[in-house]
């Protein structure tokens, strides 16, 4: 076993003073070893992040403080240093990347002179050494064409550049440790892919060691070697990731397995951990998971369980693992997931998309003279049957919520139609268009941004009532919204309450319960899961699926992430550069992907299973801009089997088997 | 017989006065507004900046209930007339600051005059002295041995009366609070005096202290003394300088009042309209933007001067004239100042109109107006809240400037700047008459000071990104 670099003993942190204090840090230890790739997995919320700026000594001044413990790297105590040196420490022994790529970097500043400023400070070089330690470092974390990419300015750079040129950055000191915050949260999979492949790569050429905090168990699956889960403030489960991804002992462990959508589950409801993380500014006397887990029992809520081992490295704070204890049976028997009854077999369509294109002009000069577009959609055509989901797959950017907005003229289409039912949305205008607005709501991605934070719950519901002119009277509407709520899973009282008041699992379900109001027949959700935790993200999921059922709405549903899909869709349209480049039944396209394009989008998503036998599909570079897109197939420059003909011509529709469209000059007969 | 007078200004004062008070009772029911408010009143600085602003508010307000008075009868007089002159509330309380003129300058608490003039001395000679004065210390048969005792007993009375009327407050207040506290009347008068309550009343009681003070001086004092002198025609500084509380007041807030639809309305519609609407609103205001605002306020006074000098059978009384200037000052300075505010909230709105609530609405054909209303008008209103006291200040000393520069308020109407446009002269007189100068100073100090105090806390409380997560 190798030496420990990095040794944390009962760290502990306090933000805020007197009551209120909150210690999102209580009494964590762990060892990270030199070399090794440590995961800090746990939900937002946890305490992941104040644990690795109290690492730094970096916890926000003067709210926070480190209120014991002690930190010792390489046997030197860190907590004993002074802030000069520990500047020192900062960066040249222990860097960190942070999640936002894009907020990190300093818009002014060039590349090249970003990551020389770090370099400078911790290795002492002067002009062309220095220089060519930065082209070095470039080169290190796989950036083309460094020479040009060392005079240019962040916004010139994509998000997974920044997040290398970040990775650079953070690597000029020659750290023994790198502290990687969620570093690619805010990446699409296939540029993730890249950016953790980096990581790997890096850390073995240099021996480095890293400690990865995510929420996402498909990265600590790809490449930790050893996982710790950390729940309100603390740790409950350490395991190398052999052990941890083949029997997981916490039952919050458990729970997040359980809890993640996939197509195996697609007939039943997901696993869903009750409730959320408890504040943590109260004392907690017995065992922090008590009130959400559904094996507890009387020990759990009065005494704190201590680290049992359960063999094999593995180390579980839980009283279910105390040799000493015996629990009741019934806290043994594990809630079993009941099963969804079938779907309506599919019926007629309700919304027929054709040839939808929404194009935004570019503009310049004093004039306003339109120089070009951004063909931000263009040319989509799908069809969504009544009662059934179609999941819209795609990367950032390739214009998929673009889409949703046009289908449900919030945006003004360029050309194409969109017919709903029997009437076509797009030459409706004024008053005929706004009377038909009940019957297609949407439903976004932020749920801290999508209500206004200055109205209460109870407004915010009856807007679309108040608007549409549904309910005859004031009290009439009332009455719904408290329905609306309780079929959401919220309670009445919170009617008078205001959206700051709410969690985001919580204010999700407002949301939801918004868009129902109206009574419409589709709703677009945009991304709804995206910004949630995994636990709380099951039981929209669950709530979706189930007014599904009982309303029999039809959902479009946007994402990019590919274990929804799987198991709340019926079929999958893939979009790439404002185009659907494959579309077709969701057991088709994910067991037989066709297109090279869903091929490398399928192979780069993270998985939990058997991550060493995966192959990913590296796609080079990044998508290209719409306003300026590709000669012939929007693919041809990523492809990996282009062929000549993909830089001549765009690929026409071809069919393959029932119900499965895709276009690539591949199949083209 | 009085006449009562509603000058144009005083109506837009008391519909000002309406508008607040019916804002309050809105924003007391509604959290986001009325979190921040309270903030405001827990400070220290914001409590006794409010004291100060509400004493020159109070006497705002008196100034500007007007009246005339009923000559005396004439022998076969049918009607009433009623006099020319113009008076106020305020006019009233101050009785003698008011009436007792004397002919020319003298220096605060003086008892002779300034100017040496020819007079009789006990022989009947004429000689060439300094006279004494008609009221300032009139009462003293012999200034150089009186006047002083004289002088402290009349502090010490005040200094006594403020104690009692103090005391009384004290008291009063305690018992009232004590019942809200619903905690024994001893305890809530510990509380305050040691300051263990969340709004700072032991500061409020302090600051009001210094007002009482200062009303109990001006009481005992002035029938016998003029506090701050006279001026070029023998009246007292301290009436003018009280007088023209009502001038900074009434160009600080009607201005505001006259320029928010104008900033609100047009910098919402530009920014949620966009296109061609937005392309007129800022070119309006870019344009208007360009033009030296001196330049406009210069011109725009001017024609009215020349508009109201060729029509005087308009104005009844000299007052009228004098106001309906005041009033088209209000106009133009809130005519030339909207478009700060107008671009915030053009930009404000750009970036909440892309915010999916707004979207939500539309998605649920909610109209454009009511958009505005219910969404964007909310959550600007920390900006309004903000720009609106940080103005106010800027008013007040641009009305000086503009008064200083001769296009500002009548000459008749008494203001600040008024004041030290005339101190021009008395400063370079020899020897100089400095009291002029040094109390409008010392008054519209105060009132910028607690004024931007105020706004500094307001503009914390209301900032988001300084607001602590509650």
């Amino acid at each position: 076993m190798k030496q420990a670099l990095l040794q944390v003993k009962d760290l502990s942190v306090r933000i805020g003073q007197g009551e209120n204090a909150i210690r999102p840090v209580d009494g964590v230890s762990f060892e990270i070893r030199a070399g090794e790739t440590f995961a800090l997995l746990g939900e937002s919320g946890c305490g992941k992040s104040m644990t690795a700026l109290a690492l730094l000594r970096l916890l926000p001044k003067p709210a926070g403080e480190i209120v014991g413990g002690s930190i010792q790297l390489a046997g030197e105590e860190l907590l004993g240093l002074t802030e000069r040196n520990m500047r020192g420490v900062r960066g040249g022994r222990i860097a960190m990347i942070f999640q936002e790529p894009m907020t990190s970097l300093n818009p002014v500043m060039t590349v090249g002179a970003q990551i020389a400023e770090s370099v400078e400070q911790h290795k002492q070089l002067r002009g062309e050494p220095l220089r060519r330690r930065v082209l070095e470092l470039l080169n290190a974390v796989g950036i083309p064409d460094v020479e040009r990419r060392y005079q240019e300015y962040p916004h010139q750079l994509s998000g997974g550049m920044k997040q290398r040129v970040m990775i650079a950055i953070a690597l000029a000191g020659d750290p023994d440790l790198l502290i990687a915050d969620e570093p690619t949260t805010a990446l699409d999979v296939t540029i993730q892919a890249q950016v953790l492949e980096l990581i790997a790569k890096l850390q073995k050429d240099r021996g480095m060691a890293v400690l990865l905090i995510t929420h996402d168990l498909g990265v600590v699956a790809g490449i930790a070697d050893r996982v710790a889960v950390m729940y309100a403030g603390q740790l409950v489960e350490q395991a190398p990731r052999e052990r941890f991804f083949t029997a997981p002992q916490h039952p919050y462990s458990r729970k997040l397995f359980a809890a993640l959508p996939d197509s195996s589950k697609r007939e039943q409801r997901l696993t869903v951990i009750p409730g959320s993380v408890p504040p943590l500014n109260r004392a907690f006397h017995g065992c922090r998971f008590a009130e959400r887990c559904d094996r507890a029992w009387d020990v759990c809520r009065s005494r704190q369980p201590a680290w049992f081992q359960t063999g094999d490295g593995q180390i579980v704070r839980c009283h279910l693992a105390d040799p000493g204890l015996s629990a009741p049976d019934e806290a043994l028997a594990e809630a079993t997931a009941t099963a969804a009854p079938d779907k309506t077999a599919a019926g007629t369509p309700l919304l027929v998309v054709d040839d939808l294109k929404v194009w935004f002009p570019i503009q310049r000069g004093l004039f306003k003279r339109t120089v070009g577009h951004v063909r931000a959609v263009d040319g989509v055509s799908l069809d969504i049957p009544r009662g059934q989901t179609l999941a819209l797959v795609g990367e950032s950017g390739c214009g998929k919520t673009t889409v949703g907005k046009g289908i449900l003229q919030l945006l003004q289409p360029t050309g194409g139609s969109v017919w709903f039912e029997n009437l076509e949305l797009t030459r409706l205008k004024g008053e005929a268009l706004r009377s038909q607005r009940s019957q297609f709501q949407i439903i976004f991605q932020d749920p801290f941004s999508s209500m206004n934070p200055r109205m209460s719950v109870g407004d915010i519901v009856e807007e679309g009532m108040a608007a549409q002119r549904i309910g005859r009277s004031a009290a009439q509407r009332r009455e719904r919204v408290l329905e609306l709520l309780e079929q959401v899973g919220l309670r009445p009282e919170h009617v008078r309450r205001y959206p700051h008041e709410f969690s985001g699992g919580q204010r999700q379900r407002i949301c939801i319960a918004r868009a129902l109001a109206v009574s419409p027949k589709l709703i677009v959700c945009d991304e709804p899961t995206s910004a949630l935790d995994v636990s709380v993200q099951a039981q929209i999921l669950n709530l979706l699926r189930d007014l599904q059922h009982s309303l029999g709405l039809s959902y479009l549903f946007i994402t990019h992430d590919i274990s929804v899909v799987s198991y709340l869709a019926e079929r999958i349209a893939v979009m790439y550069l404002g185009r659907i480049v494959e579309q077709g039944p969701v057991s088709e396209i994910l067991d037989r992907p066709r297109h090279p394009y869903t091929q490398a989008l399928l192979s780069a998503v993270p998985s939990i299973d058997q991550a060493g036998e995966r192959k990913v599909i590296r796609l080079q570079g990044d998508m290209p801009s719409p306003s300026n897109p590709p000669q012939g197939c929007h693919f041809h420059p990523r492809c990996p089997q282009a062929m000549a003909v993909c830089r001549e011509i765009y690929p026409p529709v071809s069919e393959i088997g029932a119900d499965h469209r895709l276009r690539c000059h591949l199949f083209n007969n | 017989m009085i006449k009562p007078l509603l000058l144009g200004t005083d109506a837009l004062v008391f519909l000002l006065v309406a508008l607040v008070v019916l804002f309050a009772v809105y924003a007391r029911k509604r959290e986001h507004l009325a979190a921040p408010w309270r903030d405001v009143v827990r400070s220290r600085i914001a409590v006794a900046s409010l004291v100060v602003l509400a004493a020159y508010t109070l006497v705002g307000l008196m100034d500007s209930v007007h009246f005339r008075k009923a000559l005396p009868m004439q022998a076969g007089q049918q009607e009433v007339q009623y006099g020319g002159d113009v008076l106020s509330v305020l006019d009233i309380l101050l009785g003698p600051v008011r009436t007792q003129v004397e002919t020319t300058y003298s220096a605060p608490f003086a008892t002779h005059l300034y100017a040496k003039e020819y007079m009789l001395d006990e022989q009947g000679k004429e000689v060439r002295g300094y006279p004494r004065l008609k009221y300032g210390g009139a009462q003293l048969s012999d200034p150089e041995v009186d006047k002083w005792p004289d002088i402290r007993r009349r502090v010490l009375l005040s200094v006594l009366e403020t104690l009692g009327v103090m005391l009384l407050i004290y008291v009063l207040f305690g018992a009232l609070l004590a019942r809200r506290w619903r905690k024994p009347v001893p305890v809530a008068l510990r509380d305050i005096a040691r300051g263990r309550c969340a709004v700072p009343w032991r500061t409020a009681l302090g600051t009001l202290g210094a007002v009482v003070l200062l009303i109990a001086l001006i009481a005992n004092m002035s029938a016998a003394w003029h506090m701050l002198g006279t001026d070029k025609v023998g009246q007292d500084v301290l009436y003018q300088s009280i007088k023209s509380i009502r001038t900074g007041l009434v160009i600080g807030t009607l201005t505001t009042l006259i320029m928010l639809p104008f900033a609100v309305l047009l910098g919402m519609m530009a920014g949620y309209f966009r296109g061609w609407v937005d392309d007129v609103i800022q070119y309006l205001y870019t344009t208007l933007n360009s033009i030296p605002g001196v330049l406009l306020i210069a011109a725009a006074v001017l024609m009215m001067q020349v508009y109201m000098a060729n029509h005087p059978e308009m104005f009844e009384t000299m007052a009228e004239r004098a106001d309906m200037r005041l009033l088209f000052l209000c106009m133009i300075l809130g005519i030339t100042s909207w478009t700060g505010l107008c671009r915030l909230l053009r930009g404000e709105t750009l970036k909440l109109r892309e915010l999916d609530y707004v979207q939500a609405g539309s998605a649920f054909g909610v109209s454009g107006f009511r958009i505005m209303m219910r969404h964007l008008l909310p959550n600007l209103m920390h900006l309004v809240m903000i720009t609106v006291v940080l103005d106010f200040s800027g008013l007040v000393l641009a009305e000086a400037v503009l008064s200083y520069v001769g296009v500002g308020v009548d000459p008749t109407t008494m203001s600040w700047g008024n004041m030290i446009n005339r101190a021009r002269l008395e400063m370079a007189r020899e020897p100089i008459v400095w009291w002029s100068l040094l109390s409008a100073f010392v008054f519209m100090f105060t009132l910028v000071l607690s004024a931007n105090l105020f706004s500094d806390v307001v503009r914390d409380a209301f900032d988001p990104r300084l607001r602590t997560e509650r």
